[in-house]
This record gives structure tokens, sequence and C-alpha cells, in this order.
């Protein structure tokens, strides 16, 4: 069955951004924010095959107990410049710079973001940054693991250390202006009508992680250049033997990169958040509890970091208050995926497949937030610490969440962004692929991990092989899931039918204009007459509304 | 010991060798290891019961509200304050429970009983040195007799390491600059792999070995079979003491330059500031290294030559011992900068 319910035939419109300008110049020196959501599409897309190529060999490496692939030290590269080119600069961007870039604007019915020279120079920050990382990958790699923890990073790694640390300290940039950008345009620049609690649940998500983003990043930003200053200068912050102490680096690098674990899944989160409401045609069940959640996760985020730091010989009391905070931040995401449950009920479903992703993406974020309640127990962590367990954890986090949430959101607006359908069977496919696929490579590691495997090993004793060749069996799949939605996704822009302003349908601002939207986003400035997720008082969306149009109550919770 | 894999063998032996060929959870080999299953068993049964309740709900309301015709549009619910606040007390209240229980079995783990053996244990790139109390050393193996409490005092010689043991559950960073210790009562003989469980350079995947749990007859024999060919650490430190003329300041009647060093471990030592600190293996690491940072009351700061970069932390192990071994001699009746109250 067709889940497209309206094939109107329609047109693309006759302007757009896409074709308002030419020219390699209209791109480079561009200022729309849809253009820019664009260029980082293509540069995240670049970091996440190379960040993917690393990861392919680190799994085919793992296949037998002593190594298959490569040295010790290419192995130790290579987790290195995985965790780098996948956290700073795939996950940390993605969704933020690519679909927030695009859709906040579109969504609060501005013209483009509040400063859009702003957002062009963080991209082009963020090319400087990743051009520094590129240098340090090709000229002696990257052998300190991402964490950077001092000394090793500071005084004993022979890899090129401080072009990364650099690299990274000026990508930070990036961040920080995004964010700043964010939370200026949805203060400033809603429509008329546009009220706080009748923003998209995507928006309350950004505006959370814009908050991390300014506050988390000069963080990261200072103490990787702390340990640059140490490696190039030998100042003594973190190295004891010129006076400094270790584990103050691993305080600073965890107080932002945290956080950090949340400007990844809190965007995904605003991706389900639109998605749910949608294909369920039915208003978002508690949306002011989602939209508080965000904000409570971004704010409580920043007071749990020393939960990484159970086993260096902290204060006991001090473990003691971070595991207890660690457990209250698992409480608002129990309550995004009860109120995403929830919304289901009585809905109108469909299988679509942005549907598709956001159900796995519940399912993956589930088994990923359930597992860090293990880590946050002081007791359990002392067995599980640093182990596949804790590798298997935040991968269902930021790989089974934020990048099923990134690519399920790519898919979503998809039509909006280049007025263009996929094809819907193989994305259906592809997502089915993803799922399996990603179950397989790293469920079997949450058992590795309890029996004691520690991560970070280029060689491992043999009792371990059964379930890292499962691990390795899994990633290929994975891998398939990914390159599917790359080759058709590409294949329709140019052949995909025609989508039309609002194909779904959803009812927000964003697929009021056409497909794709003008330079200007907007004929007119909108003005929102309607309560989020309602598909009840919308009669323009051509639905089958049983009993006509009535006025009922925003939410019925507050 | 093994059965040979002949037709002879029975079901139940040939069953056993299959789950051993993919166990679940290592083998428990200490008193931390009943009770951190226990916790594992605990949150696990909670989040097995709360992963299939809410997969459970959304399959079922996937196949009851699935779209029947193609404009349809779901009913209009926008939520409820009761269950918000049920799904916020309950998971609150589990939450809670789970720390709790997280928490007495890590306050247990950090604070290490009084009996216990020590052992001093060193990290360095890429292998682990031990050093059982009568000098004995050893390099990538550590023998522990069963069923007493043990408690391994780690240093660093270069980056951060970490001893870790599944078998026994626990596991302890092993930090530069820093003393960490980490206690455990094995209770069950048998040889568990150890491993490094910090990220520490190239061949962090091989600095491991073996933890040999032995009969306390058969440890006892162990260590006097083979102790002759090791200096006793108290016997190196004396010999260091005098090497690096520390004897020179550091005269027993605590006249000398520096503080007198008799029964000076464990004590509270007042310092130029006026404040005490307890002398414990911390302290005199720092005092070796950066000996400005704690003067005691009643001596120069700036007399003292920083031994950074000239001892290694076995040479610091060592002479920690000797100075622990100053315990049983008399504290000198002017013994200066020894607050008189505070002995150990």
């Amino acid at each position: 069955m067709s889940s497209i319910p309206f094939d109107k035939g329609n047109e693309l419109p006759s302007e757009h951004y896409l074709n308002a300008t030419y020219g390699i110049r209209s791109w480079l020196l561009t200022t729309d924010h849809k253009r820019i959501a664009l260029l980082y599409l293509a540069s995240v897309t670049f970091f996440f095959f190379i960040g993917g190529a690393f990861a392919t060999m680190i799994r085919i490496h793992l296949l037998t107990p002593n190594g298959y692939l490569v040295t010790p030290e290419t192995y130790n590269k290579l987790f290195t410049m995985h965790g780098v080119a996948m956290i700073f600069f795939f996950l940390i961007p993605s969704i933020p710079a690519v679909l927030g870039n695009f859709l906040i604007p579109l969504m609060i019915g501005a013209k483009d973001l509040a400063f859009p020279k702003i957002n062009l120079l963080s991209w082009y920050i963020y090319l400087v940054g990743g051009a520094f990382v590129l240098y340090s990958f090709s000229t002696g790699g990257l052998d300190t693991g991402w964490t950077f923890y001092t000394p090793l990073s500071s005084v004993y790694s022979n890899s090129a250390v401080t072009p990364a640390v650099i690299g990274i300290f000026i990508n930070g940039f990036s961040s920080i202006l995004t964010g700043l950008n964010f939370i200026v345009t949805i203060h400033t620049m809603r429509a008329p009508g546009m009220t706080w609690f009748r923003l998209p649940l995507f928006v309350w998500a950004h505006y959370a992680t814009s908050i991390i983003f300014v506050l988390g990043t000069p963080v990261i930003a200072i103490t990787l250049l702390l340990a640059g200053l140490e490696r190039m200068f030998h100042l003594g912050f973190f190295n004891p033997v010129l006076g400094g102490d270790p584990i103050l680096f691993q305080h600073l690098f965890w107080f932002y990169s945290h956080p950090a674990v949340y400007i990844m899944i809190l965007p995904a989160m605003g991706v389900v958040s639109e998605i749910i409401p949608t294909f369920a045609r039915k208003p978002i069940f508690g949306y002011t509890f989602i939209a508080g959640s965000s904000i409570a996760i971004a704010v409580i985020g920043f007071f749990v970091w020393a939960h990484h730091m159970f086993l260096t010989g902290e204060s006991a009391y001090a473990a003691l208050t971070f595991s207890l905070l660690s457990y209250l931040v698992a409480i608002p995401s129990a309550v995004k995926v009860f109120n995403w449950t929830s919304t289901l009920y009585k809905g109108s479903i469909s299988y679509d497949t942005p549907m598709l992703y956001a159900l796995g993406f519940i399912g993956l974020f589930l088994i990923g937030g359930l597992t860090g309640l293990f880590l946050a127990c002081l007791g359990l962590d002392i067995h599980i610490h640093d182990t596949y367990f804790v590798v298997a954890h935040f991968h269902y986090i930021m790989v089974g969440g934020a990048v099923m949430g990134y690519v399920g959101g790519l898919h979503f607006w998809w039509p909006k962004i280049t007025g263009k359908l996929y094809p819907e069977m193989m994305a259906r496919v592809a997502a089915v692929t993803l799922f399996v696929g990603f179950n397989l490579t790293f469920f079997p590691q949450f058992i590795l991990g309890y029996l004691g495997m520690p991560r970070r090993y280029h060689s491992y004793p043999p009792e371990f092989q059964v379930l890292n060749v499962m691990s390795t069996a899994g990633a290929s799949i994975l891998a398939l899931g990914y390159l599917l939605p790359m080759i058709y996704l590409i294949w329709s822009m140019r052949y995909g039918r025609v989508a039309g302003r609002n194909p779904w349908p959803a009812t927000g601002l964003e697929w009021q204009t056409d497909s794709p939207p003008l330079t200007e986003n907007f004929d007119v400035t909108p003005e929102v007459t309607w309560e989020p997720y309602d598909y009840y008082n919308r009669p323009d969306l051509g639905l089958e509304i049983k009993g006509g149009p009535q006025l009922t109550p925003a939410h019925g919770d507050d | 010991m093994f059965a040979p894999r002949s037709a002879a063998v029975p079901n139940k032996e040939r069953i056993r060798t299959v789950q051993s060929q993919l166990p679940l959870y290592p083998e428990q080999a200490s008193n931390f290891a009943p009770n951190v299953d226990a916790l594992m068993v605990y949150i696990t049964a909670v989040c097995v019961f709360f992963a299939l309740a809410i997969t459970a709900a959304i399959v079922l309301f996937f196949f009851l509200y699935h779209r029947k015709k193609p404009d349809d549009i779901g009913a209009v619910i926008h939520g409820d304050s009761r269950l918000e606040a049920l799904w916020l007390v309950i998971p609150a209240v589990l939450a809670l429970t789970m720390f709790a229980g997280g928490a007495v079995v890590y306050v247990d783990f950090r604070r290490a009983p009084l009996d216990t053996l020590d052992i001093y244990v060193v990290g360095k790139q890429w292998m682990w040195k031990s050093q059982q109390p009568n000098g004995l050393k050893e390099i990538n193996e550590l023998h522990v007799p069963v069923g007493r409490n043990v408690k391994l005092i780690m240093a660093s010689e270069d980056v951060i390491h970490n001893f870790s043991v599944p078998a026994f559950r626990t596991k302890m960073d092993v930090v530069p600059g820093h003393y960490n210790t980490m206690w455990f009562r094995p209770t069950k003989t048998g040889r568990y792999h150890f491993f490094c469980s910090q990220y520490c350079g190239t061949n962090h995947a091989i600095m491991g070995g073996w933890v040999t749990v032995m009969e306390p007859s058969d440890y006892a024999a162990w260590l006097s079979g083979s102790s002759g060919e090791n200096a006793n650490p108290v016997v190196a430190g004396e010999k260091l003491f005098a090497d690096k003329a520390c004897n020179t300041c550091h005269l027993p009647d605590g006249k000398g330059r520096g503080p007198s060093l008799n029964g000076f471990y464990g004590a509270k030592v007042l310092l130029a500031d006026g404040s005490t600190v307890a002398a414990d293996d911390a302290y005199i690491h720092e005092s070796l290294l950066a000996p400005n940072a704690k003067i005691v009351a009643g001596y120069q700061p700036q007399v003292m030559p920083s031994f950074q970069g000239q001892l290694t932390e076995e040479q610091i192990l060592s002479l920690t011992a000797y100075i622990k071994s100053l315990q049983s001699q008399p504290v000198p009746p002017t013994g200066a900068g020894i607050a008189p109250t505070g002995k150990k």
C-alpha cells in the first residue's frame, strides 16, 4: 500500500533556494542557512565515512585473538582516529548543524538564522579545525584515545597530538557560534503567534543543546589547549613530574565531554519527537514534559561528569554524589520514552521509513539508556568500568540513538530539503538492516564486557573470540545499512518523485512552504494560529476529521 | 583433568563444555564477586522488565492502531498529569534502590579492613611489578593466599594504568603522582587473568598477567622458597636512606635539618602553616618529590632537594617501607614537629 496519501502529481516550484543562484561562489559565500546546512551535510558525511572506514578496520582486526590486520601501534591509532572523527566532526555537528541549521528558521517562521554570516563562519571554522585533524591523521596519526588522557597525551605519546588538539580547539568555536546563533534566533525571530509552547519539540531540543554548546565547549577547548601547551612547552598542568595532576585533566575533560553526549542525543530526541506525532497523526503526549525534560537533561547533565572517574581514586563522597546525580539524569530520559510510547496510543500509525527509524531509535535508546543505570551503579561500575560493556553502552546511545535519529530525520525532511521522495521500499529495507546489524554488532559487547574484556585492546585472550566474531559479522550488516541510504538518497535527488509541500502530511510550519523552500523561506511571514501537532483543527492538511473542526485546549495537562 | 572428547563422555559433561565456551559471567573468586553479581542480576531484572513492557506496548499499539484508511487521523489526547507523576516517581524510586545497593558495595571496596596483607604494585609501560611484604618481586604475576584480606598499594612510573581482575570484580586506576589502593579477599584458589584496563599506549593490550590464589600453606612455602634472591624492601630502603644522604639531615633525635623519621609513619604531623597531615605513603611520596609542598612545623623550607627523576617508584616504595619500619623505635622526647596526641 502507498503510505503517501495524496500523490497529486506535484511539480517542483519554479524558484527555490537550490536554483536561486548558480556557481561555486554562490555556495561558498552563501549566507542562506539551508545552503550552509547542505555544506555541513557534505562535510559531516565525509568525516562519517572516514570514521566508518576506521571502524571497519577495527572490527576486521578483532576477528582473531592475536589481531588479524594491523600492528598494535596502528590499531591504537585506528580507534583513536575513529573516535575523534566520529565524535568531534560527525556526531556533535550532525543533527544541529545539518538539520537544525536547515529547519530552525523554517520551523519558527523566520527568514534565516539571526546571524547568517556567523553561520557561514561556523562552517569555515569547522573546516579549518577538520583540516588540522586530518593533518594529524595523515602525518603520524593519533594514538592517545579520543579522551586524550594525560600524561599519555601530553608527554608519552609519539603521535601527532599537537595538530589534533589544535584542530579540536578551533572546531570548538564552530560549536559555540552555532549554539549562540540558535539561542538568539529562537529568542528573537519567532513568527507572530509562535509562542514558546507552540515551538516544535525539535526546537526545544536544539535550545537545550545550544545551552551546552555555549557553556560546555569553551571548557574542552581550553583543556585540550592546556594539554597541548604541556606537550609543546613543558608547562606543568597535568604531568605530576612538573607538579601537575593528571586527574585534573579528567575533571576538565569530562566537564564538557559528558554533556557532549547530550549534545549528540538531545537533537535526536527532538527528531523523534517530530516524527512520532506525524506518523501517529495525533498530538504528542505530554508536550510540556518532553520540552521540560530536554532542559532538565541539559542542566543536570552538567553535574554528572565525575561518574567517569569512580576508579581514579577520587573521594568516595564525590563518587556517591556523582552516582546519585547520574541516576537523576536518567529520569527525564525515561519520561521522554514513556511519552513517545503513549503518543502511539489510539493513533493512526503508519509504517513509513521515518517512523521505522523513530521506533528503532526508541528501542536502541532504551537499551543504551538502561545500561547507563548499570554504569551509574557504583558497586557494579567497579567491574564493568573501561570494559566492552562501556563501549556497547555508548554506541547504543551515540550510534543507536543519535545516528538513528539523524538518518531518520534526513529521511523525514529529505522531501523538504530536496523536493524529492526517496524509494520507500528500499528505505524500509535499509532501516531494518541498520537495526538488525546494529544489535548484532553491539549486543555481544555487553557480554564481552561483563566477562571482563577491557576496551582498546588490539589482542585478547582466546575465550573472547566467539563474541568478537559475532560483533564483526554484525558490523558488516551495519555497514550495508549505511551504504544503502547513501546510494538511494543521492539517486533520489535526480530521479525521485516530486514530493510536494507536505507529503506526510505534518503540522509544522516548515511544511507550509514550498519543497524545496524559497531562499527567503516564506512568501509572506506566516502567522501561527494552531497548537503544535494538532491534526484535529487543521482542515488545511486535507485529512478526514471526524465531527468537524473544533477548538481543543492546547495541552490537557497544563 | 579435562574429559577427553569421546562417546564415553556423558551428556551432562558435554553440555557443561558448551556452556563454558559461552559463559555469561566470569568466575566468582573474591568476596566482592557475589555482591557485584547480585547488583547485576537486580538491575538486569528491573531493566528487562521495563524494556519488555515498553517494547510490548509499542508492538501492541502498532498493530492495534495501524492506519486503516490513508486519511485517518488519531485521537486527540494531549497528556495526563497523573501518568506523568507516576512515571516520574516510580523510576526515581527504583533508581534510588540501585544507587543504594551500589553505594554499599563501593564503600566496602574503598574502605580496606585493617588486617590486610599489603602488596606493592608498580605499573609501567607495559608491565606490572609487584612486591610481597618479604621483598619477593614478581613481574606480571601476583601470588596471594586464599581467604586473607589483601591490599594492593599501587603506583605508576609513567602514565595512568588500571589494575583489573575480572574474577575478583575489582579494578582501580594506577595514577602517576598518586597512591591508589585496592583490596579484596580471594575466596577460591586458581589462576585468574588480570588486565590493564586504562589505555596506556602501544602495548596496553598485553600489559596483563595472572593472579595465582593459593592455599595459605602453599603461599607460605612459595614465599620462603624464593625469597632469598630478592632484597627485603626495608633493607633496600635503609641502604637508599644512606646512599641518598637522607640520614645526614633526618637525625633520629630530631635535631638535624629535617624532622626525625622515628615513629613518623602513621603519625599526625603538624605543618608550618598550622594544619596537620597524616604521614602516610602519599605524604612520604610527595615529600620526596616536592619537599616544599608541606613543611613540618619548626623546620625550614628550601632545604631538602627534590628527588624527582632520581628515585623510581620502586625505590620510593622501599624508602617508605624503611620509614615504616622505624615505627618500633621510641619517639625522641624532643621529637619536634610530631603532634603529641596524634600517634596512630
